[in-house]
Protein backbone atom coordinates (compact mmCIF):
# COMPACT_ATOMS: atom_id res chain seq x y z
CA UNK A 1 0.00 0.00 0.00
CA UNK A 2 2.91 2.35 0.76
CA UNK A 3 4.20 1.72 -2.75
CA UNK A 4 0.94 2.78 -4.41
CA UNK A 5 0.72 5.65 -1.94
CA UNK A 6 4.08 6.84 -3.22
CA UNK A 7 2.91 6.60 -6.85
CA UNK A 8 0.03 9.03 -6.33
CA UNK A 9 0.85 12.71 -6.96
CA UNK A 10 2.18 14.35 -3.83
CA UNK A 11 0.09 17.53 -4.16
CA UNK A 12 -3.14 15.65 -3.40
CA UNK A 13 -4.42 15.86 0.19
CA UNK A 14 -3.20 13.01 2.41
CA UNK A 15 -6.62 11.48 2.92
CA UNK A 16 -7.21 11.28 -0.85
CA UNK A 17 -3.89 9.50 -1.28
CA UNK A 18 -4.57 7.10 1.60
CA UNK A 19 -8.05 6.38 0.30
CA UNK A 20 -6.80 5.99 -3.28
CA UNK A 21 -4.01 3.61 -2.29
CA UNK A 22 -6.43 1.63 -0.14
CA UNK A 23 -8.97 1.31 -2.93
CA UNK A 24 -6.28 0.31 -5.43
CA UNK A 25 -5.05 -2.43 -3.07
CA UNK A 26 -8.60 -3.61 -2.46
CA UNK A 27 -9.37 -3.76 -6.18
CA UNK A 28 -6.22 -5.78 -6.93
CA UNK A 29 -6.84 -8.09 -3.99
CA UNK A 30 -10.54 -8.67 -4.55
CA UNK A 31 -10.06 -9.31 -8.27
CA UNK A 32 -7.37 -11.88 -7.57
CA UNK A 33 -9.53 -13.43 -4.89
CA UNK A 34 -12.66 -13.58 -6.99
CA UNK A 35 -10.98 -15.03 -10.06
CA UNK A 36 -8.71 -17.42 -8.15
CA UNK A 37 -11.44 -19.97 -7.40
CA UNK A 38 -11.95 -20.47 -11.15
CA UNK A 39 -8.47 -21.92 -11.20
CA UNK A 40 -8.73 -23.74 -7.88
CA UNK A 41 -12.01 -25.44 -8.72
CA UNK A 42 -10.53 -26.56 -12.03
CA UNK A 43 -7.48 -27.90 -10.17
CA UNK A 44 -9.73 -29.62 -7.68
CA UNK A 45 -11.73 -31.41 -10.39
CA UNK A 46 -8.56 -32.42 -12.20
CA UNK A 47 -6.92 -33.67 -8.99
CA UNK A 48 -10.10 -35.54 -8.08
CA UNK A 49 -10.13 -37.05 -11.56
CA UNK A 50 -6.50 -38.10 -11.26
CA UNK A 51 -7.06 -39.67 -7.83
CA UNK A 52 -10.06 -41.61 -9.07
CA UNK A 53 -8.43 -42.70 -12.33
CA UNK A 54 -10.62 -40.47 -14.46
CA UNK A 55 -9.76 -37.66 -16.86
CA UNK A 56 -11.80 -34.91 -15.24
CA UNK A 57 -13.22 -31.98 -17.21
CA UNK A 58 -12.12 -31.97 -20.85
CA UNK A 59 -14.97 -30.64 -23.01
CA UNK A 60 -14.99 -26.88 -22.55
CA UNK A 61 -11.79 -25.30 -23.85
CA UNK A 62 -8.42 -27.02 -24.16
CA UNK A 63 -8.13 -29.72 -21.46
CA UNK A 64 -11.39 -28.44 -20.02
CA UNK A 65 -9.69 -25.25 -18.87
CA UNK A 66 -12.77 -23.13 -19.43
CA UNK A 67 -15.11 -25.52 -17.60
CA UNK A 68 -15.09 -23.52 -14.37
CA UNK A 69 -15.54 -20.26 -16.29
CA UNK A 70 -18.66 -21.76 -17.87
CA UNK A 71 -19.84 -22.94 -14.45
CA UNK A 72 -19.30 -19.51 -12.94
CA UNK A 73 -21.21 -17.79 -15.75
CA UNK A 74 -24.02 -20.29 -15.31
CA UNK A 75 -24.17 -19.56 -11.57
CA UNK A 76 -24.22 -15.81 -12.16
CA UNK A 77 -27.17 -16.05 -14.56
CA UNK A 78 -29.18 -18.39 -12.38
CA UNK A 79 -32.19 -17.01 -10.59
CA UNK A 80 -31.65 -16.36 -6.90
CA UNK A 81 -34.31 -18.42 -5.16
CA UNK A 82 -35.50 -17.47 -1.70
CA UNK A 83 -37.03 -20.44 0.11
CA UNK A 84 -40.49 -20.04 1.62
CA UNK A 85 -40.30 -18.81 5.18
CA UNK A 86 -36.68 -17.76 4.84
CA UNK A 87 -35.57 -14.55 6.45
CA UNK A 88 -34.69 -12.62 3.31
CA UNK A 89 -32.50 -9.93 4.89
CA UNK A 90 -30.35 -12.35 6.82
CA UNK A 91 -30.41 -14.78 3.90
CA UNK A 92 -28.65 -12.18 1.74
CA UNK A 93 -26.40 -10.82 4.49
CA UNK A 94 -24.99 -14.24 5.40
CA UNK A 95 -22.95 -15.01 2.25
CA UNK A 96 -21.67 -11.41 2.27
CA UNK A 97 -20.34 -11.83 5.82
CA UNK A 98 -18.71 -15.14 4.95
CA UNK A 99 -16.96 -13.63 1.93
CA UNK A 100 -15.87 -10.52 3.84
CA UNK A 101 -14.44 -12.66 6.63
CA UNK A 102 -12.47 -14.70 4.12
CA UNK A 103 -11.20 -11.75 2.08
CA UNK A 104 -10.14 -9.58 5.02
CA UNK A 105 -7.20 -11.86 5.81
CA UNK A 106 -5.51 -10.82 2.58
CA UNK A 107 -4.76 -7.41 4.02
CA UNK A 108 -1.79 -8.79 5.94
CA UNK A 109 -0.50 -11.58 3.69
CA UNK A 110 3.07 -10.71 2.67
CA UNK A 111 3.72 -11.62 -0.97
CA UNK A 112 7.13 -9.98 -0.91
CA UNK A 113 9.18 -7.70 1.28
CA UNK A 114 7.12 -4.76 -0.04
CA UNK A 115 4.16 -6.56 -1.59
CA UNK A 116 1.74 -6.44 1.25
CA UNK A 117 -1.36 -4.30 1.65
CA UNK A 118 -0.59 -3.30 5.25
CA UNK A 119 1.99 -4.75 7.62
CA UNK A 120 -0.11 -4.69 10.79
CA UNK A 121 1.94 -5.33 13.88
CA UNK A 122 -0.84 -7.63 15.12
CA UNK A 123 -0.90 -9.48 11.77
CA UNK A 124 -1.24 -13.07 13.00
CA UNK A 125 -3.80 -12.13 15.60
CA UNK A 126 -5.73 -10.17 12.97
CA UNK A 127 -5.95 -13.20 10.66
CA UNK A 128 -7.45 -15.26 13.47
CA UNK A 129 -9.81 -12.46 14.53
CA UNK A 130 -11.36 -11.66 11.15
CA UNK A 131 -11.99 -15.31 10.39
CA UNK A 132 -14.54 -15.27 13.22
CA UNK A 133 -16.79 -13.09 11.04
CA UNK A 134 -17.19 -16.05 8.67
CA UNK A 135 -18.36 -18.24 11.53
CA UNK A 136 -21.20 -15.86 12.34
CA UNK A 137 -22.01 -15.71 8.62
CA UNK A 138 -22.29 -19.49 8.42
CA UNK A 139 -24.64 -19.62 11.41
CA UNK A 140 -26.70 -16.82 9.90
CA UNK A 141 -26.96 -18.72 6.60
CA UNK A 142 -28.08 -21.83 8.40
CA UNK A 143 -30.72 -20.06 10.39
CA UNK A 144 -32.05 -17.78 7.65
CA UNK A 145 -32.60 -20.69 5.24
CA UNK A 146 -35.51 -22.05 7.31
CA UNK A 147 -34.27 -25.56 6.69
CA UNK A 148 -33.43 -28.24 9.23
CA UNK A 149 -30.39 -29.49 7.37
CA UNK A 150 -29.01 -26.01 6.91
CA UNK A 151 -29.43 -25.32 10.64
CA UNK A 152 -27.72 -28.58 11.60
CA UNK A 153 -24.91 -27.85 9.20
CA UNK A 154 -24.45 -24.36 10.60
CA UNK A 155 -24.36 -25.56 14.19
CA UNK A 156 -21.88 -28.30 13.40
CA UNK A 157 -19.72 -25.81 11.58
CA UNK A 158 -19.80 -23.36 14.49
CA UNK A 159 -18.88 -26.05 17.00
CA UNK A 160 -16.10 -27.25 14.74
CA UNK A 161 -14.56 -23.85 14.08
CA UNK A 162 -14.70 -22.79 17.73
CA UNK A 163 -13.06 -26.05 18.80
CA UNK A 164 -10.29 -26.11 16.20
CA UNK A 165 -9.43 -22.47 16.70
CA UNK A 166 -7.82 -23.37 20.03
CA UNK A 167 -5.15 -25.83 18.78
CA UNK A 168 -4.51 -23.49 15.85
CA UNK A 169 -3.87 -20.63 18.28
CA UNK A 170 -1.57 -22.83 20.36
CA UNK A 171 0.61 -23.57 17.37
CA UNK A 172 0.57 -19.90 16.32
CA UNK A 173 1.76 -19.08 19.84
CA UNK A 174 4.92 -21.17 19.40
CA UNK A 175 5.87 -19.21 16.29
CA UNK A 176 5.13 -15.92 18.06
CA UNK A 177 7.40 -16.98 20.92
CA UNK A 178 10.25 -17.79 18.53
CA UNK A 179 9.92 -14.57 16.52
CA UNK A 180 8.86 -12.25 19.31
CA UNK A 181 6.42 -10.44 17.04
CA UNK A 182 2.92 -10.86 15.61
CA UNK A 183 3.77 -9.19 12.31
CA UNK A 184 3.74 -11.62 9.39
CA UNK A 185 6.52 -9.69 7.69
CA UNK A 186 8.80 -10.18 10.69
CA UNK A 187 7.93 -13.86 10.85
CA UNK A 188 9.16 -14.14 7.26
CA UNK A 189 12.32 -12.12 7.95
CA UNK A 190 13.15 -14.40 10.87
CA UNK A 191 13.40 -17.30 8.40
CA UNK A 192 16.01 -15.68 6.21
CA UNK A 193 18.81 -17.82 4.79
CA UNK A 194 17.32 -20.61 2.73
CA UNK A 195 15.66 -23.93 3.40
CA UNK A 196 17.52 -24.79 6.60
CA UNK A 197 16.29 -21.76 8.51
CA UNK A 198 12.58 -22.27 7.80
CA UNK A 199 10.58 -22.76 10.98
CA UNK A 200 9.39 -26.16 9.82
CA UNK A 201 12.95 -27.39 10.34
CA UNK A 202 13.70 -25.51 13.60
CA UNK A 203 14.12 -27.56 16.84
CA UNK A 204 14.13 -30.65 14.70
CA UNK A 205 11.62 -33.13 16.06
CA UNK A 206 9.31 -30.42 17.46
CA UNK A 207 8.39 -27.87 14.81
CA UNK A 208 7.16 -30.43 12.24
CA UNK A 209 4.61 -31.50 14.86
CA UNK A 210 3.56 -27.88 15.36
CA UNK A 211 3.15 -27.52 11.61
CA UNK A 212 0.99 -30.64 11.41
CA UNK A 213 -1.19 -29.45 14.30
CA UNK A 214 -1.66 -26.04 12.66
CA UNK A 215 -2.38 -27.42 9.22
CA UNK A 216 -4.87 -29.97 10.57
CA UNK A 217 -6.69 -27.32 12.59
CA UNK A 218 -6.65 -24.98 9.59
CA UNK A 219 -8.12 -27.70 7.41
CA UNK A 220 -10.91 -28.13 9.94
CA UNK A 221 -11.48 -24.38 10.12
CA UNK A 222 -12.18 -24.10 6.41
CA UNK A 223 -14.56 -27.07 6.57
CA UNK A 224 -12.57 -29.17 4.13
CA UNK A 225 -12.63 -32.93 4.00
CA UNK A 226 -11.91 -34.97 6.08
CA UNK A 227 -13.49 -32.34 8.33
CA UNK A 228 -16.43 -31.44 6.06
CA UNK A 229 -19.02 -32.51 8.63
CA UNK A 230 -20.99 -29.25 8.20
CA UNK A 231 -21.79 -30.17 4.62
CA UNK A 232 -21.79 -33.94 4.84
CA UNK A 233 -23.81 -34.87 1.76
CA UNK A 234 -24.84 -38.26 3.08
CA UNK A 235 -26.44 -36.76 6.17
CA UNK A 236 -27.23 -33.10 5.58
CA UNK A 237 -27.90 -32.68 1.82
CA UNK A 238 -25.39 -29.82 1.54
CA UNK A 239 -25.27 -28.37 5.03
CA UNK A 240 -25.53 -24.66 5.62
CA UNK A 241 -25.77 -23.77 1.91
CA UNK A 242 -28.52 -26.29 1.07
CA UNK A 243 -31.00 -23.56 0.11
CA UNK A 244 -28.61 -21.27 -1.69
CA UNK A 245 -28.48 -21.04 -5.46
CA UNK A 246 -27.04 -18.83 -8.16
CA UNK A 247 -24.77 -16.00 -7.13
CA UNK A 248 -25.13 -16.53 -3.38
CA UNK A 249 -24.01 -20.12 -3.76
CA UNK A 250 -21.08 -18.90 -5.84
CA UNK A 251 -20.15 -16.59 -2.96
CA UNK A 252 -19.99 -19.49 -0.50
CA UNK A 253 -17.86 -21.37 -2.97
CA UNK A 254 -15.57 -18.41 -3.42
CA UNK A 255 -15.24 -18.02 0.35
CA UNK A 256 -14.35 -21.68 0.80
CA UNK A 257 -11.56 -21.61 -1.76
CA UNK A 258 -10.33 -18.25 -0.50
CA UNK A 259 -10.12 -19.63 3.01
CA UNK A 260 -8.16 -22.60 1.70
CA UNK A 261 -5.73 -20.19 0.09
CA UNK A 262 -5.48 -18.12 3.27
CA UNK A 263 -4.75 -21.15 5.45
CA UNK A 264 -2.18 -22.41 2.91
CA UNK A 265 -0.52 -19.02 2.59
CA UNK A 266 -0.41 -18.48 6.36
CA UNK A 267 1.05 -21.96 6.82
CA UNK A 268 3.73 -21.19 4.23
CA UNK A 269 4.49 -17.87 5.92
CA UNK A 270 4.76 -19.49 9.34
CA UNK A 271 6.61 -22.68 8.52
CA UNK A 272 7.91 -22.59 4.95
CA UNK A 273 9.70 -19.28 4.90
CA UNK A 274 6.98 -17.16 3.26
CA UNK A 275 8.44 -15.42 0.24
CA UNK A 276 11.98 -16.71 0.80
CA UNK A 277 13.31 -19.08 -1.84
CA UNK A 278 14.55 -22.53 -0.74
CA UNK A 279 18.06 -21.34 -1.59
CA UNK A 280 19.24 -17.69 -1.47
CA UNK A 281 20.49 -18.00 -5.07
CA UNK A 282 16.93 -18.53 -6.29
CA UNK A 283 15.61 -15.39 -4.62
CA UNK A 284 15.79 -13.25 -7.73
CA UNK A 285 16.51 -13.42 -11.44
CA UNK A 286 18.63 -10.41 -12.36
CA UNK A 287 16.95 -7.59 -10.52
CA UNK A 288 13.48 -9.16 -10.54
CA UNK A 289 12.53 -10.45 -7.10
CA UNK A 290 10.77 -13.82 -7.09
CA UNK A 291 9.16 -13.37 -3.63
CA UNK A 292 5.52 -13.51 -4.77
CA UNK A 293 6.30 -16.52 -6.95
CA UNK A 294 7.73 -18.49 -4.02
CA UNK A 295 4.89 -17.65 -1.65
CA UNK A 296 2.23 -18.53 -4.20
CA UNK A 297 4.06 -21.70 -5.22
CA UNK A 298 4.20 -22.82 -1.59
CA UNK A 299 0.58 -21.88 -0.96
CA UNK A 300 -0.56 -23.74 -4.07
CA UNK A 301 1.44 -26.78 -3.10
CA UNK A 302 -0.32 -26.82 0.29
CA UNK A 303 -3.67 -26.40 -1.46
CA UNK A 304 -2.77 -29.42 -3.54
CA UNK A 305 -2.07 -31.28 -0.30
CA UNK A 306 -5.54 -30.27 0.92
CA UNK A 307 -7.15 -31.64 -2.24
CA UNK A 308 -5.03 -34.76 -1.97
CA UNK A 309 -6.22 -35.31 1.62
CA UNK A 310 -9.81 -34.68 0.60
CA UNK A 311 -9.77 -37.44 -1.98
CA UNK A 312 -7.76 -39.81 0.22
CA UNK A 313 -9.28 -39.73 3.68
CA UNK A 314 -12.87 -40.61 4.61
CA UNK A 315 -14.97 -38.05 6.47
CA UNK A 316 -14.82 -38.12 10.27
CA UNK A 317 -17.88 -38.67 12.42
CA UNK A 318 -19.09 -35.79 14.62
CA UNK A 319 -17.88 -37.36 17.86
CA UNK A 320 -14.53 -38.30 16.30
CA UNK A 321 -14.18 -34.72 15.14
CA UNK A 322 -14.60 -33.36 18.67
CA UNK A 323 -12.35 -36.09 20.04
CA UNK A 324 -9.55 -35.10 17.68
CA UNK A 325 -9.85 -31.42 18.60
CA UNK A 326 -10.13 -31.61 22.36
CA UNK A 327 -8.36 -34.82 23.32
CA UNK A 328 -5.63 -35.10 20.69
CA UNK A 329 -4.72 -31.73 19.20
CA UNK A 330 -5.28 -29.59 22.31
CA UNK A 331 -3.02 -31.61 24.70
CA UNK A 332 -0.37 -31.80 21.97
CA UNK A 333 -0.68 -28.06 21.40
CA UNK A 334 -0.40 -27.21 25.11
CA UNK A 335 2.65 -29.44 25.49
CA UNK A 336 4.26 -27.81 22.46
CA UNK A 337 3.68 -24.31 23.85
CA UNK A 338 5.47 -25.18 27.10
CA UNK A 339 8.22 -27.08 25.27
CA UNK A 340 8.93 -24.42 22.67
CA UNK A 341 8.76 -21.71 25.35
CA UNK A 342 11.55 -23.47 27.23
CA UNK A 343 13.57 -24.11 24.10
CA UNK A 344 13.35 -20.48 23.03
CA UNK A 345 14.82 -19.53 26.42
CA UNK A 346 17.64 -22.08 26.38
CA UNK A 347 18.44 -22.28 22.66
CA UNK A 348 17.47 -18.91 21.17
CA UNK A 349 19.14 -19.83 17.86
CA UNK A 350 17.71 -23.31 17.54
CA UNK A 351 19.52 -26.59 18.08
CA UNK A 352 23.08 -27.00 16.86
CA UNK A 353 22.04 -29.66 14.37
CA UNK A 354 19.16 -27.65 12.84
CA UNK A 355 21.18 -26.41 9.87
CA UNK A 356 22.33 -29.75 8.53
CA UNK A 357 20.18 -32.44 10.16
CA UNK A 358 16.81 -30.76 10.61
CA UNK A 359 15.60 -30.40 7.08
CA UNK A 360 16.75 -33.69 5.53
CA UNK A 361 15.33 -35.61 8.50
CA UNK A 362 12.05 -33.68 8.41
CA UNK A 363 11.63 -34.33 4.71
CA UNK A 364 12.54 -37.99 5.27
CA UNK A 365 9.96 -38.13 8.05
CA UNK A 366 7.23 -36.75 5.80
CA UNK A 367 8.30 -39.17 3.05
CA UNK A 368 8.14 -42.05 5.53
CA UNK A 369 4.66 -40.98 6.67
CA UNK A 370 3.57 -40.82 3.04
CA UNK A 371 4.83 -44.34 2.35
CA UNK A 372 3.18 -45.69 5.49
CA UNK A 373 -0.11 -44.08 4.49
CA UNK A 374 0.19 -45.48 1.00
CA UNK A 375 0.88 -48.97 2.37
CA UNK A 376 -2.02 -48.75 4.83
CA UNK A 377 -4.44 -47.70 2.12
CA UNK A 378 -3.23 -50.42 -0.25
CA UNK A 379 -3.53 -52.99 2.53
CA UNK A 380 -7.05 -51.92 3.45
CA UNK A 381 -8.09 -52.01 -0.20
CA UNK A 382 -6.67 -55.49 -0.62
CA UNK A 383 -8.43 -56.55 2.53
CA UNK A 384 -11.72 -55.10 1.28
CA UNK A 385 -11.35 -57.05 -1.95
CA UNK A 386 -10.58 -60.23 0.00
CA UNK A 387 -13.60 -59.68 2.24
CA UNK A 388 -15.81 -59.17 -0.77
CA UNK A 389 -14.54 -62.30 -2.47
CA UNK B 1 -15.28 18.29 10.96
CA UNK B 2 -12.12 16.35 10.19
CA UNK B 3 -11.86 12.80 8.90
CA UNK B 4 -11.26 11.32 12.34
CA UNK B 5 -14.41 12.86 13.76
CA UNK B 6 -16.42 11.66 10.75
CA UNK B 7 -15.17 8.10 11.22
CA UNK B 8 -15.93 8.33 14.93
CA UNK B 9 -19.54 9.40 14.33
CA UNK B 10 -20.10 6.65 11.75
CA UNK B 11 -18.74 4.02 14.13
CA UNK B 12 -20.71 5.45 17.05
CA UNK B 13 -23.89 5.41 14.95
CA UNK B 14 -23.30 1.75 14.01
CA UNK B 15 -22.64 0.79 17.62
CA UNK B 16 -25.54 2.65 19.19
CA UNK B 17 -27.98 1.85 16.37
CA UNK B 18 -27.35 -1.88 16.48
CA UNK B 19 -27.35 -1.82 20.28
CA UNK B 20 -30.85 -0.32 20.06
CA UNK B 21 -31.86 -3.18 17.76
CA UNK B 22 -30.47 -5.66 20.31
CA UNK B 23 -32.75 -4.20 22.98
CA UNK B 24 -35.84 -3.53 20.89
CA UNK B 25 -35.96 -6.48 18.48
CA UNK B 26 -38.92 -8.80 18.88
CA UNK B 27 -37.11 -11.95 17.95
CA UNK B 28 -34.22 -13.15 20.03
CA UNK B 29 -32.21 -14.20 16.99
CA UNK B 30 -32.36 -10.67 15.56
CA UNK B 31 -31.03 -9.33 18.84
CA UNK B 32 -28.18 -11.80 18.69
CA UNK B 33 -27.25 -10.93 15.13
CA UNK B 34 -27.49 -7.19 15.82
CA UNK B 35 -24.98 -7.76 18.58
CA UNK B 36 -22.47 -8.59 15.84
CA UNK B 37 -22.58 -5.02 14.54
CA UNK B 38 -22.33 -3.62 18.06
CA UNK B 39 -19.16 -5.63 18.66
CA UNK B 40 -17.70 -4.68 15.29
CA UNK B 41 -18.49 -1.01 15.95
CA UNK B 42 -16.77 -1.13 19.34
CA UNK B 43 -13.76 -2.83 17.71
CA UNK B 44 -13.70 0.01 15.19
CA UNK B 45 -13.69 2.57 18.01
CA UNK B 46 -10.74 0.79 19.63
CA UNK B 47 -8.96 0.85 16.28
CA UNK B 48 -9.60 4.57 15.97
CA UNK B 49 -7.96 5.07 19.36
CA UNK B 50 -4.87 3.18 18.19
CA UNK B 51 -5.58 0.15 20.37
CA UNK B 52 -5.11 -2.42 17.61
CA UNK B 53 -4.49 -5.39 19.88
CA UNK B 54 -7.60 -4.62 21.89
CA UNK B 55 -9.67 -4.31 18.69
CA UNK B 56 -8.53 -7.71 17.43
CA UNK B 57 -9.17 -9.20 20.85
CA UNK B 58 -12.65 -7.69 20.83
CA UNK B 59 -13.40 -9.37 17.47
CA UNK B 60 -11.84 -12.68 18.48
CA UNK B 61 -13.42 -13.02 21.92
CA UNK B 62 -16.78 -11.35 21.43
CA UNK B 63 -17.61 -12.20 17.82
CA UNK B 64 -15.71 -15.47 17.49
CA UNK B 65 -16.44 -16.76 20.97
CA UNK B 66 -19.26 -15.20 22.91
CA UNK B 67 -21.57 -14.38 20.01
CA UNK B 68 -21.13 -17.81 18.44
CA UNK B 69 -21.89 -19.50 21.76
CA UNK B 70 -24.88 -17.21 22.22
CA UNK B 71 -26.27 -18.10 18.79
CA UNK B 72 -25.54 -21.72 19.52
CA UNK B 73 -27.51 -21.53 22.73
CA UNK B 74 -30.43 -19.73 21.10
CA UNK B 75 -30.63 -22.24 18.26
CA UNK B 76 -30.25 -25.31 20.46
CA UNK B 77 -32.90 -24.21 22.92
CA UNK B 78 -36.14 -25.73 21.81
CA UNK B 79 -38.54 -23.26 20.23
CA UNK B 80 -36.68 -20.29 21.60
CA UNK B 81 -35.74 -18.92 18.22
CA UNK B 82 -39.23 -18.34 16.98
CA UNK B 83 -40.53 -17.16 20.29
CA UNK B 84 -42.30 -13.81 20.08
CA UNK B 85 -40.84 -11.57 22.73
CA UNK B 86 -43.62 -9.13 23.46
CA UNK B 87 -43.19 -8.11 27.03
CA UNK B 88 -45.84 -6.07 28.75
CA UNK B 89 -44.98 -2.66 30.11
CA UNK B 90 -44.89 -3.15 33.86
CA UNK B 91 -43.47 -0.84 36.45
CA UNK B 92 -43.06 1.99 34.02
CA UNK B 93 -42.22 4.69 36.57
CA UNK B 94 -39.59 2.77 38.62
CA UNK B 95 -37.95 1.72 35.36
CA UNK B 96 -37.68 5.28 34.15
CA UNK B 97 -36.29 6.48 37.47
CA UNK B 98 -33.68 3.73 37.66
CA UNK B 99 -32.51 4.21 34.07
CA UNK B 100 -32.30 8.00 34.38
CA UNK B 101 -30.41 7.64 37.65
CA UNK B 102 -27.99 5.17 36.10
CA UNK B 103 -27.47 7.41 33.11
CA UNK B 104 -26.80 10.38 35.42
CA UNK B 105 -24.21 8.44 37.42
CA UNK B 106 -22.42 7.21 34.29
CA UNK B 107 -22.52 10.60 32.58
CA UNK B 108 -21.21 12.35 35.69
CA UNK B 109 -18.40 9.84 36.03
CA UNK B 110 -17.42 10.27 32.40
CA UNK B 111 -17.63 14.04 32.70
CA UNK B 112 -15.77 14.45 35.98
CA UNK B 113 -12.97 11.98 35.38
CA UNK B 114 -9.66 13.55 34.52
CA UNK B 115 -8.91 11.49 31.42
CA UNK B 116 -5.28 11.07 30.45
CA UNK B 117 -5.26 12.75 27.07
CA UNK B 118 -1.95 11.57 25.73
CA UNK B 119 -0.08 13.62 23.16
CA UNK B 120 -2.64 13.14 20.38
CA UNK B 121 -0.63 10.54 18.51
CA UNK B 122 -1.56 6.89 18.37
CA UNK B 123 0.85 4.60 20.23
CA UNK B 124 3.10 2.77 17.79
CA UNK B 125 2.60 -0.78 18.94
CA UNK B 126 0.65 -1.83 21.98
CA UNK B 127 1.07 -5.60 21.93
CA UNK B 128 4.50 -5.78 23.53
CA UNK B 129 3.61 -3.35 26.31
CA UNK B 130 0.33 -5.10 27.06
CA UNK B 131 2.17 -8.40 27.29
CA UNK B 132 4.83 -6.99 29.58
CA UNK B 133 2.26 -5.36 31.85
CA UNK B 134 0.29 -8.61 32.12
CA UNK B 135 3.41 -10.61 32.92
CA UNK B 136 4.89 -7.97 35.21
CA UNK B 137 2.96 -5.29 37.01
CA UNK B 138 -0.52 -6.80 36.69
CA UNK B 139 0.48 -10.44 37.05
CA UNK B 140 -1.60 -11.05 40.17
CA UNK B 141 -4.93 -9.64 38.85
CA UNK B 142 -4.30 -11.46 35.58
CA UNK B 143 -3.78 -14.78 37.31
CA UNK B 144 -6.72 -14.18 39.63
CA UNK B 145 -8.97 -13.60 36.61
CA UNK B 146 -7.66 -16.79 34.99
CA UNK B 147 -8.38 -18.81 38.11
CA UNK B 148 -11.87 -17.33 38.29
CA UNK B 149 -12.55 -18.34 34.69
CA UNK B 150 -11.13 -21.81 35.30
CA UNK B 151 -13.36 -22.28 38.33
CA UNK B 152 -16.38 -21.13 36.33
CA UNK B 153 -15.47 -23.60 33.58
CA UNK B 154 -15.14 -26.46 36.04
CA UNK B 155 -18.40 -25.49 37.70
CA UNK B 156 -20.22 -25.54 34.37
CA UNK B 157 -18.73 -28.94 33.56
CA UNK B 158 -19.80 -30.25 36.97
CA UNK B 159 -23.37 -29.06 36.52
CA UNK B 160 -23.92 -30.55 33.07
CA UNK B 161 -22.20 -33.81 33.92
CA UNK B 162 -24.57 -36.72 34.28
CA UNK B 163 -24.69 -38.19 37.74
CA UNK B 164 -23.13 -41.62 37.87
CA UNK B 165 -25.60 -44.31 38.82
CA UNK B 166 -24.35 -45.41 42.20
Amino acid sequence: MDFIYGLLPADLPTWVRVLGAGIACAVIGVTAMALGPLLYVYAETKVAGFMQDRIGPKRVGPHGLLQTVADAVKLLFKEAIYPAGADKKLFILAPCLVVVGAFLSFVVLPFGSRMQAVDLNIGLFYVVAVSSLSTVGLIMAGWASNNKYALFGAMRSAAQIVSYEIPAMMSLLTIVMIVGSLSLQEVVWAQQGGLQSWFLFRFFPIMPVVAIVFFTAGLAECNRAPFDIPEAESELVAGFHTEYSGFFFAMFFMAEYTEMLVISAVTSVLFLGGWWAPHPALQQIGSVGLGPFWLIAKAWFLMFVMMWLRWTLPRLRVDQLMYVAWKVLLPIGLTLVVLVGGLVLWFPDGFAWDGWVGWPLTLALFGFLFVVMQRAIRWSRKRAVEMAA
Amino acid sequence: MNAEAAVFYVLAAITVGSAAVVVLARSLIYSAFALLFTFVGVAGLYLLLGADFLAATQLLIYVGGILVLLLFGVMLTHKLYDLDLRSEVTQFLPGVIVSIGLFAVLALTAWRTDWAGGDGRAPAATTREIGQLFMGRYLLPFEAASILLLVALMGAAMIVRRKRSA
